[in-house]
């Protein structure tokens, strides 16, 4: 019986392997499947209803029942990225006889608007940029630094420190925002790119080097003392093994990293005004005259989720690949 | 090629001694084998070697030269690892080229270099692979051509054949040994094995307790064992050590029956200031001569066929249990009373207190 002697001696529910899997797994597998699938589309309603949201006219946005079929309109975006004025029944007389509109005239005309200049959104946007990468690559390239030295060497107090920089994220960010504000307008930090960076930078690395230091702890110390013994200096060998192998940790301490600053709206709305106002506290605030400009709130949603989005993609192999640590076999 | 010269080098992790103070040279080109039990500090005396530990006190010279507090890079000593780390994100080609690019060495010597190794060690045709993607034969294989590589003044190995199957043991075995044979280079070999010990070391220094209890060459570490730790240690099974009183005509064994012993030994011991003349009596299995008529009874307690020879387990009157060879075709009733002999040139005595050996 050849056979049987091959077969798997239990039940295999979840192998790689398509002729060792029973047709009860299989069927329980597809199940699975559909359930995720059902349950992923139950998720995603909401974003597709904002990115629909985005391209609706005033009136289909806010239509009862809600539109699923409509007429696609840059209406939303018109008014996220422009700032526009009132016209007169007669001013609207003579803009419809002119021919030199752009697109984007013509669709604040439609509402009676003329297009007066951008609006202060693609600043904050920008602004958002800046902020939140510049203290993603401060706080997980001092992650990492810090990670490694907690993990390799004898710190005195070390887990007391451990415990002072976690204990950094235990505190609500509400809680703070006053005494933070008050102290920025003292030393000249309010509304500034530097200060904003500052204080995300403190504020996610507790967060990374907890995370970091969990995958370095993980990369055997034999990987970097093999290369020393190589011929390598400490630094050499942090450069060419420890940060190729604590990739996986590294991509996802920024995705987080990057989420949180760049969704930070507490400090953002205390701490900027103008020149430094991300956008989290301004989308909410493109208010149109007599009413909420749905559209418009969307459009900046949108714009808004794209860049952590792309972000997440670049990442999603290291995010999701398993850490494979090859060749070191724990006895 | 070098020699290296431990001078009183000792380690201690907080109040405890890892290794205490170990003198030790080893020649140009010896094969030097670390043996002991796990958690006596093999390891530990290896990493003091190459510089990734710190020593507490003492003294390392390489060919002379001073290195105790150089950093492990300056030292030109290559380290084998118990579990190989070999780097996961590098193919074996890019492993064992690492130590010649940390020297900025040209590229068409580099690849020069690795294909000789790989030749060498009969890798060539998996050194694109990933070492997740290879056996542990082949990754040991890739580990010791990253040592082999540089052509080191000395190479370090900490149990390299420990995460090996059994079967796969014995070939690498053999050829580290060709290997060595070839190079000539300087080894420092550790194991727990003492079969793997025996077989490859010019010496062997035997460690228990952080405290180096013997070092010498196999011959002499099986045939004079310098106290009861390494007699029990070395060989399988161990040496066999009775308790024995000295008497006139020679040494009594518990039972009653006196085992005579050579004028030599009759002087070493009586001039050795033995406490109420208590001994304990060490002899190898194959000192146990069976014959009728024999000075010497026993029981037979068990036997087992090795093939070549038996081994029997014979049972002393106080029930201890001793081990003779015998041979093949040897037929003893289990139960049965025999009678046997010992080489006189192979006994070897023991003192109860220090457990160290009295020299003859
Ligand atoms: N970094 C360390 N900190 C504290 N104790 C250690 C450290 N490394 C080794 N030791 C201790 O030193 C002793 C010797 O260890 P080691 O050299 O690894 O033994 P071996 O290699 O012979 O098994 C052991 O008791 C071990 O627990
Ligand atoms: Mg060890």
């Amino acid at each position: 019986m050849a056979n049987a002697a091959n077969a798997p001696r239990q039940k295999v529910v979840i192998s790689t392997r398509v002729d060792k899997v029973s047709t009860g797994a299989r069927l329980t597998s597809s199940f699975r499947a559909t359930i995720a699938v059902i349950v992923a589309l139950i998720m995603l309603i909401p974003v597709a209803w904002m990115a629909m949201t985005a391209f609706k006219t005033r009136p289909d946005a806010v239509a009862v029942p809600p539109k699923v079929f409509f007429e696609p309109s840059f209406e939303g975006f018109v008014s996220l990225l422009t700032s526009r004025r009132q016209l007169t029944n007669d001013e609207i007389a003579v803009y419809q006889q002119r021919t030199d509109l752009g697109w984007a005239d013509q669709i604040a005309l439609i509402r009676g608007q003329a297009i007066t200049g951008p609006s202060a959104f693609p600043r904050q946007l920008l602004n958002s940029l800046i902020i939140s990468g510049v203290s993603t690559v401060f706080s997980v390239g001092f992650g990492v630094l810090s990670a490694y030295a907690f993990s390799r060497f004898p710190v005195p107090g070390k887990d007391d420190l451990l415990f002072f920089i976690l204990s950094q994220r235990m505190l609500p960010p509400v809680v703070v925002t006053i005494p933070i504000f008050l102290m920025y307008r003292q030393v000249g930090l309010h509304d500034t790119h530097i200060g904003m960076v500052l204080l995300y930078t403190a504020f996610n690395l507790s967060f990374s080097v907890w995370l970091l230091k969990g995958f370095i702890d993980e990369i055997p110390r034999e990987y970097e003392e093999a290369a020393m013994v190589d011929g390598y200096t400490r630094l050499q060998a942090f450069r060419k093994i420890v940060l190729p192998q604590a990739t996986t940790g590294i991509a996802a301490t920024t995705v987080f990293s990057l989420i949180f600053s760049w969704n930070e709206y507490a400090f953002a709305l205390m701490l900027t005004s103008d020149a430094a106002r991300t956008a989290p506290p301004s989308i909410p605030l493109v208010l149109g005259t007599g009413g909420i400009e749905w559209a418009a709130i969307a459009a900046g949603s949108l714009a808004f989720l794209i860049p952590v989005v792309i972000i997440t993609f670049l990442l999603r192999r290291h995010l999701l690949r398993g850490v494979t640590f090859g060749a070191i076999r724990k006895g | 090629m070098a020699n290296i010269e431990l001078r009183g080098v000792e380690k201690k992790f907080g109040d405890v001694f890892a290794v205490k103070p170990l003198d030790l040279t080893i020649k140009d080109g010896e094969f030097i084998v670390l043996l002991g039990p796990s958690g006596c500090g093999k390891t530990t005396t290896l990493r003091m070697i190459s510089g990734l530990e710190a020593v507490t006190d003492g003294q390392i010279l390489l060919d002379g030269r001073d290195v105790t507090w150089l950093h492990p890079s300056e030292r030109d000593i290559a380290f084998v690892f118990q579990f190989f780390a070999l780097y996961s994100h590098m193919s074996a080609r890019d492993n064992i080229a690492f130590p010649l690019q940390a020297a900025g060495m040209a590229r068409d010597e580099v690849k020069q270099r690795v294909g000789q190794v790989a030749a060498l060690l009969r890798i060539e045709h998996i050194l694109d692979r990933k070492p997740g993607a290879l056996s542990g034969g082949d990754q040991q294989r890739v580990a010791l051509a990253r040592a082999l590589v540089r052509r080191p003044a000395a190479f370090l190995m900490d149990e390299p054949l420990g995460a090996l199957d059994a079967e796969f043991r014995e070939t690498m075995r053999a050829e580290i040994k060709k290997l060595h044979l070839a190079q000539h280079a300087t080894t420092v070999y550790v194991t727990h094995d003492q079969i793997e010990a025996m077989a490859m070391g010019d010496r062997i220094v035997i460690m228990s307790a952080a405290v180096v209890q013997q070092v010498g060459t196999p011959t002499e570490v099986y045939h004079n064992p310098a106290n009861l730790f390494v007699a029990r240690f070395i060989g399988s099974p161990g040496m066999n050590l009775v308790k024995a009183k000295v008497e006139a005509g020679g040494v009594r064994l518990p039972g009653g029956s006196l085992a005579p012993v050579s004028d030599r030994w009759r002087h070493a011991l009586e001039g050795s200031g033995l406490k109420d003349g208590s001994v304990v009596l060490g002899f190898r299995p194959e000192a146990v001569q069976v014959r009728d008529g024999g000075a010497l009874r026993a029981a037979v307690y068990a036997d087992d066929l090795h093939g070549g020879y038996t081994m029997l387990h014979l049972e002393l009157a106080d029930g201890e249990i001793i081990h003779g060879r015998a041979a093949r075709d040897a037929l003893n009733a289990l139960g049965s009373a025999v009678r046997f002999d010992l080489d006189p040139d192979m006994m070897r005595f023991f003192n109860p207190e220090t457990e160290m050996a009295i020299p003859s």
